[in-house]
């Protein structure tokens, strides 16, 4: 599903990924770890711009806008999907049907309260959870989500986390709590100064095993 | 719980206006009176084609004046400004410069005409009165944000002037600098302007040539202006500007003297009321107020609020239409360069001159002050949201064209974009009243006429009126801006966008 080939990638004029060799086959869970700087975000980034047909992105900053309710942030997701003066119809009055599909979604991640809530009044963890809104509403064959829990509390995390691995078959998160990488995904790869220096099935390590990125 | 969608309350307030000024509509006079309005209009476009410089020492005369004239009043504003800046805080200096703030250079050319004359005097206080106001509020405004750490770190015993240049202005002289070279561009456009009541700038050249249908003469005259302004960077240097201001005086023109009589009779009897000058009675007074408030005021009144509410609204609508012209967000660097020459073109041009424009084109109704205020006001607001757009940063996978420009970037820029517009709307309103010098029947028009009429009693109380007005709607705008929380900021560049959309 994906198959990147000594691949490398600049931030910023910056070489931040050197010789990426991945291959992702269908109905893979990928965690990546490793501590900042060391090229998660670019490789995210860069198999988005390998695939992004039907692909769903959390980027690390959420990408939202402040002034739209989260249910607006939400149907943002499928924009593409729908005609140009649906989205302005829904825009100015929001279509019932739509409203009950991202209501479903906010429940599942404990938002079903701020449904018609500007974006910009909500708290941090909360936008982020919107952002996931908004790639579960969205749907395709991929989910690419840059640290899509950091901000959110342990039990929260796992909410968030069951409702993407539920929502899509291949996901691929970059992650800095190893112990949910560990427990949600099925392959680990450890990035480290912009290589691949780990990759192996989640069940053979531990979390010590981990420390060593760190 | 949020569970009903609302709208915002900008959305609110928006419509308000939208149907404001759709009621406005019916109340206005909104036709094409000439004959052959477009044939007109293509003749006028054809003189683009051939701009005659030929008469080019009238042309250069006319420049020289409008650049000494400009150079003279905002260097005069702005010394003032920044000596009232600093007392600014007493009460009645912030009333009385809110209050000359209000009158718009060409009433103040107007009252000046009666004191002096044709003299240059009339046009160096024209545009120095109003902007030393501006420049007060300003100055006043960058003092009061300006970091004031280090004041507190010098000896209490040192001197307020050394404090001052050690302490404050250093860390405040970019945005001294900005704002007044900022300014110096408004005072060209005030100055050019100052032609059309006769004095000898560009406005006097370029009237008298359309006049006699010379149009490639206007273009002659407005190319050269334009590009005047585009490279104002270029010829306004800090170490050029004393320079100007020592042979400015000698350029102005000057052949007429100042008659004290006249000074005199300006204040004594001038401007007296006629029925106290008369020595009427109570009732012949209170007829003789009524009839002006009556027959004169409420008209001019109810024109003014009807050309600037539909003017406000149409500025608006074409603001949201140009931005996307000069923004990343839409358009390549190709397409964007012919939007900015399109932009620069509309704001650079005084909305006095579009509307004169116009106004000979079309003949006299609102329809001509609406599209020129709308032009020039969406041009330069469009200009400001068109740079704002720039700095949101849209996230890889974000829609694009029209989902775009709905879902992400008109949610993300309203609020400033109704900021702007707010601050424009007393502005708008200024212009709205000067227009009717045109003949469109604003405050300006019975301003005007009463001049003719040699009641310049009727004339002050209309132009006190006018103040008011322009006061009145400042606070609303106040108070509109406060009530939907519209972000003001203060860092440099915000600043300057902030004073550009003001003034």
């Amino acid at each position: 599903m994906i198959q990147l080939q000594s691949e490398t990638a600049s931030y910023q004029g910056v070489k931040t990924l050197h010789d990426i060799d991945l291959q992702v086959s269908e109905g893979e869970r990928l965690a990546l770890v490793g501590q900042s700087g060391s090229g998660k975000s670019t490789l995210i980034k860069l198999i988005y711009e390998h695939y992004p047909v039907n692909t769903a992105l959390v980027p690390q900053d959420y990408g939202l806008v402040n002034n739209l309710s989260v249910f607006h942030n939400v149907y943002i997701g499928r924009l593409e999907q729908r005609s140009t003066f649906y989205n302005l119809v829904n825009l100015i009055r929001p279509k019932s049907d739509q409203v009950e599909i991202i209501r479903t979604i906010l429940i599942g991640l404990q938002l079903e309260d701020y449904l018609f809530r500007p974006v910009g009044r909500l708290s941090g963890g909360q936008k982020q959870r919107v952002a996931v809104a908004r790639s579960l509403f969205q749907k395709g064959h991929l989910l690419l989500a840059d640290e899509p829990v950091s901000s959110v509390d342990e039990q929260q995390s796992r909410i968030v986390l069951k409702e993407m691995l539920n929502g899509f078959s291949t996901i691929v998160l970059a992650l800095h709590d190893t112990q949910l990488a560990l427990s949600f995904c099925d392959r680990i790869i450890g990035l480290e100064k912009g290589r691949i220096v780990l990759d192996s099935p989640a069940e053979a390590l531990t979390e010590k095993d981990l420390l060593s990125l760190y | 719980m949020d569970s009903v969608y609302k709208h915002s309350p900008s959305w609110k307030v928006s419509w308000l206006f939208v149907l404001l000024a759709g009621f406005s509509l019916f109340f206005s006079d909104i036709e094409i009176i000439s004959l052959e309005p477009w044939q007109e209009l293509k003749r006028l476009f054809m003189g683009l084609l051939t701009p005659d410089w030929s008469n080019l020492s009238e042309i250069g005369e006319a420049f020289l004046q409008t650049l000494s004239f400009a150079i003279l009043g905002v260097a005069g504003g702005s010394l003032i400004g920044f000596l009232l800046a600093q007392i600014f805080h007493w009460r009645w200096i912030q009333v009385t410069c809110a209050f000359i703030r209000a009158i718009h250079e060409l009433f103040w050319a107007l009252i000046f005409l009666q004191i002096f004359g044709l003299h240059p005097l009339t046009g160096l206080l024209a545009i120095g009165l109003p902007y030393a106001a501006t420049f007060a509020k300003v100055y006043a405004e960058i003092l009061e944000e300006g970091d004031r750490s280090a004041l507190q770190a010098v000896s209490r015993d040192a001197s307020r002037v050394s404090t001052f240049f050690y302490a404050r202005l250093p860390d405040l002289w970019q945005h001294f600098k900005t704002y007044t070279s900022y300014r110096l561009e408004c005072g060209l456009r005030s100055s050019a302007i100052l032609g059309f009541v006769g004095l000898p700038t560009l406005g006097y050249t370029l009237s008298s040539a359309f006049m006699e249908g010379h149009y490639s003469v206007v273009w002659a005259l407005l190319l050269l202006f334009y590009l005047l302004i585009a490279t104002i960077r270029y010829w306004v240097r800090p170490a050029l500007l004393p320079v100007y201001i020592i042979a400015a005086p000698f350029i102005i023109a000057n052949d007429s003297t100042i008659s004290f009589d006249n000074v005199q009779r300006f204040f004594t009897e001038d401007i007296i009321p006629a029925p106290i000058l008369r020595g009427d009675s109570l009732s012949e007074s209170w007829h003789w107020l009524s009839d002006l408030l009556l027959n004169q005021a409420l008209p001019g009144i109810v024109n003014t609020v009807i050309l600037t509410q539909i003017a406000l609204v149409a500025s608006g609508v074409l603001t949201l239409l140009f931005f996307p012209l000069i923004s990343t967000h839409f358009f390549k660097p190709a397409g964007r360069t012919i939007g900015h020459v399109l932009l620069v073109i509309l704001r650079t041009t005084p909305e006095y001159i579009l509307a004169y424009i116009l106004l000979q084109l079309w003949g006299p109704s609102m329809l001509p002050a609406i599209v020129a205020l709308a032009l020039h006001n969406g041009a330069i607001i469009g200009h400001l949201i068109g740079r704002y757009s720039i700095e949101v940063q849209l996230r890889v996978d974000a829609s694009r064209g029209l989902n775009r420009y709905f879902y992400e970037l008109l949610p993300r820029l309203y609020g400033q974009f109704l900021a702007f517009l707010f601050y424009r709307w007393e502005i708008i309103m200024r212009e709205s009243a000067i227009l009717g010098i045109l003949g469109i029947a604003t405050l300006g028009f019975y301003i005007d006429s009463s001049i003719q009429e040699l009641h310049f009693d009727k004339a002050m109380i209309l132009i006190f009126i006018t103040a008011l007005l322009n006061v009145l709607v400042d606070s609303l705008s106040r108070y509109l801006r406060g009530k939907l929380r519209l972000r003001t900021n203060v860092d440099c560049r915000a600043r300057n966008d902030y004073c550009t959309a003001k003034e």
